[in-house]
């Protein structure tokens, strides 16, 4: 899985346009940026080619990869409904890690917002700090608390009375669903609290000295205001999730393949490479399909908020 | 003689004219305020000078030299920016000193000259401030003497007193305009505030829309407005609409129930001007107009009035000299000297 | 923290328990005495920090990842910082579709990035050297040493830089004295991120690895797809302490949120 810490931002603008004055400058700088675009197109675009070419290429035990043109890894996963079971476990589980952390991160956003000056940057640093901690430990500590039957979450259920019988955690879509809800909430987090920065502080006791209660602030002043905060977050969880690898590797052991993983695996151990570049690809695909037509949904549905 | 010269210079943003055919002399020492609106087009002007935008068309000369293949960076001019764009990471003393580095300036003599700047404008003692360190006042005299030490053939002001308080732009209009004297450096300042345009220049350039639209010293503008823009940007001005009888037996100016000898070279429907302090109150016999005061507004050192006259709404300023001035609401003539108004045709100027 | 009722500081404490108990767990579990994974009920123990002395494969890693992390960072900001100026300050066709370019090692996902550069390095047979792990990790920081020189060449007043011109700077005068120290912060803070990023990345990392050029993170992913012992504990416990200084290093010098958010406004 993926650790990038700025997706949080990726639907910002680059950077504000320059003026009109600098405008008529207007041949492209190409002496600064073509060191990189030529970068980017020898390390990025040409392996991303190759690599969706490598989906159309054939695969045998004893051949290994056989250059030509088939639509073999293709049909294999349109037909196939273990591929079909595999990608909706891997939405699933991003979908749920997505609400959870939305349903947990954007009220904690909010709580952060209102503490007082030494307290609000020390749990922010707390809350956002294990952004940059790496995701295998964090995840060993997950696996350390399921822990098989007796793993101190479950032993800590047991005490306080909310469950008779341990839940399985480990191995299951339930222990991955929560790890990864762990391991993306600070993007969410971060999203709301950027929303909320916009928002005037003043606007709550506005709201009061017009009569409303709590509630209705709540309701009608706040949420609105971070909804686009909300659902940036929302895409980004989501994507990383539905692309993450270490997380359900190790929670979620050999057998409940995600989509990641599934890649992984036809690359190193099967050694089906066209069938894993096409696995990726149709990753890659959806991911960019659901992240630019959500992003322009909220766009159009906020466009008033994002100034 | 002319040193700094602008032939037609022209600016197009694509479809959008900065500024169209400037034509401009300036002569050496001399300090010349480009003066209007924002999007007038004066940054855009000093911009041209200074080199950070290329003209579409015209040329620029400096003393007898196209400017137009002269790099920015070589054509010797001081600037100081709105934002005094000082450089946070050095003191005020190698902000200064920077541009005598570029010149390859001996050590020795550049901290010469430092201090001799830092002296200029009162700032001896603060050489090793960083500039946040410093307050927008002090900040703004090392702008300046960071853009003087390098002997500029010309001094581009870049709306340089924005940024200060009322009290303290007063105070560094007198100085600006003193160093300058003193120095002698030729100046073009670029300013929407007229009151700075008037403190300090020898001549002002009024621009709307990227076009000149009079240039002469601060009493010709103000007093000779040559539109009705110029009058308006600089000033107040009373407007009244009126008629230039020449049908009459003598011909005659007329402006509700008062009129004048009719000024030559208009005829028809007229627009009359008058500055607020040039009109005084009158009796009923007077040749003024009929007016009530709806709004008598105490200023400390003037009296500001809001009246509603038969041609309109008007306003009147009168000096706080002690004497009784009208109360609200009562009925008065308003009547000013035949030389202190403007007449042209109505319709004209925009 | 009055200003938050009591409902809300209870969600706030179990929520704040959430996202600290694996890290907590983890580096209480690096102490124990036992041989097994176990909570040290009866006297921390150094033990397992010890061991991991005699696993070079770990000191291996930890020297490859802090070398793959400094210079890629180093080469990406090289690349980086004319193309944010450029960005930055120019208006050109084209302009938006580069940035998004520049950005998108943050849109793919490291599965298939990892899985491009394998291809790629095997085909140009670079597979498995030092240097093509080293350019994969410059693509992958790229991104987060743009956005922060970036946001400190955007938030940056022009003028300045004109007055230098004004004074006779030439453009190699301008970038040395006046715009490289403006934007210092930003490229140093993206340095430290993108240090970070490359540090932490395991997804992409593990498709090029090779006995011997192993990052850390990918050491101990591989190292626990096997087995759960006390010894992977401990070294996690270490990689956690040292993210943790570097972390307050940053938040005392530059502020986290800033950081994380990419905004990189000196005024503040």
């Amino acid at each position: 899985m993926s650790t990038s810490v700025s997706m949080a931002s990726v639907r910002q603008p680059a950077a504000p346009a320059p003026s009109k004055q600098e405008r008529s400058g207007a041949r492209a700088p190409w002496p600064l940026l073509l060191p990189a675009l030529l970068l980017f197109i020898a390390v990025v675009v040409v392996p991303l080619a190759m690599t969706v070419l490598l989906s159309f290429h054939n695969w045998g035990q004893y051949t290994g990869i056989q250059f030509v043109i088939t639509l073999k890894n293709w049909q294999e996963i349109w037909s196939d409904p273990y591929f079909y079971e595999m990608f909706a476990r891997t939405f699933r589980i991003a979908g749920l890690a997505t609400i959870i952390a939305a349903v947990f991160g954007a009220p904690e956003a909010y709580i952060l917002n209102r503490m007082r000056a030494p307290w609000k940057g020390f749990f922010l640093l707390i809350i956002l700090g294990p952004l940059l901690i790496s995701v295998v430990a964090r995840t060993l500590g997950w696996a350390l608390l399921f822990g098989g039957n007796n793993g101190l979450v479950n032993k800590a259920l047991m005490t306080i009375g909310l469950i008779d019988a341990p839940i399985p955690f480990m191995f299951t879509e339930t222990g991955v669903v929560i790890a990864l809800a762990h391991v993306m909430m600070p993007f969410m987090v971060l999203s709301v609290w950027a929303a909320l920065q916009r928002v005037d502080p003043q606007i709550e006791n506005a709201a009061l000295s017009l009569g409303a209660g709590p509630m209705t602030i709540m309701r009608r002043i706040i949420l609105p205001q971070i909804m686009p905060g909300v659902l940036s977050g929302g895409i980004i969880v989501f994507a990383l999730s539905a692309s993450a690898f270490a997380t359900p590797s190790i929670i979620g052991g050999r057998r409940l393949k995600v989509a990641a993983t599934l890649a992984y695996d036809e690359f190193l151990n099967t050694l089906n490479w066209p069938l894993g570049a096409a696995v990726a690809v149709l990753l890659l695909v959806a991911l960019v399909l659901i992240i630019v037509g959500s992003n322009a949904l909220i766009e159009r549905r906020y466009s008033e908020v994002f100034r | 003689m002319s040193f700094l010269e602008l032939n037609g210079v022209c600016k197009r943003f694509g479809d959008h004219v900065a500024v169209e055919d400037i034509n401009l002399s300036v002569t050496k020492g001399e300090f010349i305020s480009l003066l209007g609106p924002s999007g007038c087009g004066k940054t855009t002007t000093l911009q041209m000078i200074a080199g950070f935008v290329d003209p579409s068309a015209g040329a620029i000369c400096l003393n007898g030299r196209d400017l137009g293949s002269v790099k920015p960076s070589k054509r010797g001019l001081g600037i100081v920016f709105q934002s005094y764009a000082l450089f946070p990471h050095m003191t005020a003393a190698e902000n200064i000193a920077f541009g005598l580095e570029m010149r390859g300036v001996p050590r020795a003599e550049r901290e010469l000259r430092v201090r001799d700047a830092l002296v200029m404008v009162g700032l001896d003692g603060y050489a090793d401030r960083h500039p946040r360190r410093m307050s927008g006042g002090q900040q703004q005299r090392v702008a300046l003497a960071r853009a003087l030490v390098i002997k500029p053939d010309v001094l581009l002001l870049d709306e340089p007193l924005s940024n200060l308080d009322a009290k303290l732009r007063e105070d560094m209009q007198i100085e600006l305009r003193q160093i300058q004297r003193s120095i002698g450096t030729t100046t073009v300042l670029v300013t929407h505030d007229q009151t700075e345009a008037m403190a300090l220049s020898d001549r002002i350039v009024v621009m709307s829309k990227g076009r000149i639209e009079q240039i002469g010293t601060p009493h010709e503008t103000y007093e000779k407005p040559a539109s009705a823009f110029v009058s308006q940007f600089l000033g107040k001005t009373n407007e009244f609409p009126g008629e230039v009888d020449r049908h009459a037996a003598s011909p005659r100016l007329v402006a509700g129930s008062c009129h004048w000898p009719a000024p030559a070279g208009v005829t028809g429907p007229v627009t009359v001007t008058v500055r607020p302090e040039k009109v005084g109150f009158g009796g009923e016999t007077h040749n003024g107009l009929k007016a009530r005061i709806t709004n008598r507004i105490f200023q400390g050192n003037h009296w500001l009035f809001q009246c509603e006259t038969e041609c309109g709404p008007a306003i009147v300023v009168r000096q706080n000299t002690g004497e009784a001035q009208p109360t609200e609401g009562e009925n008065v003539r308003l009547v000013w000297r035949a030389e202190d108004m403007g007449v042209r045709p109505r319709g004209a100027g925009r | 923290m009055s200003r938050n009722g009591s409902l809300a500081l209870i969600f706030h404490t179990v929520f704040v328990i959430f996202m600290v108990a694996p890290i907590v767990v983890v580096c209480l579990v690096a102490f124990t005495p036992e041989g097994y994974l176990s909570l040290p009920t009866n006297g921390f123990s150094l033990r397992w920090f010890r061991t991991i002395a005699d696993y070079p494969e770990f000191i291996n890693a930890f020297w490859v990842s802090l070398w793959i992390g400094a210079v890629s960072s180093v080469i990406a900001l090289l690349f980086a910082v004319p193309a944010a100026l450029a960005i930055a300050r120019h208006q050109f066709r084209g302009r938006e579709a580069l940035s998004a370019l520049f950005l998108s090692p943050l849109m793919i996902p490291h599965v298939v990035l990892g899985i491009a550069f394998l291809r790629f390095f095997t085909q140009t047979g670079l597979s498995g050297t030092f240097v093509a792990l080293l350019i994969s990790h410059v693509i992958v920081v790229f991104p987060f040493a743009l956005r922060l020189t970036l946001a400190a060449a955007t938030g940056m007043d022009r003028s300045v830089e004109m007055a230098a011109v004004s004074l006779g700077a030439n453009s190699w005068t301008l970038f040395r004295r006046v715009t490289l120290p403006l934007i210092l912060p930003g490229v140093v803070s993206g340095w430290a991120l993108a240090f970070i990023q490359s540090f932490d990345e395991v997804t992409m990392t593990v498709f090029l690895a090779a006995p011997g050029i192993e990052t850390l993170p990918v050491r101990m992913f591989l190292y626990i797809q096997d087995n759960i012992d006390p010894l992977v504990t401990s070294v996690s416990a270490s990689v956690i302490v040292i993210t943790m200084l570097a972390l307050i290093l940053l938040d005392r010098f530059y502020g986290l949120e800033r950081v994380l958010a990419g905004h990189s406004d000196r005024g503040r």
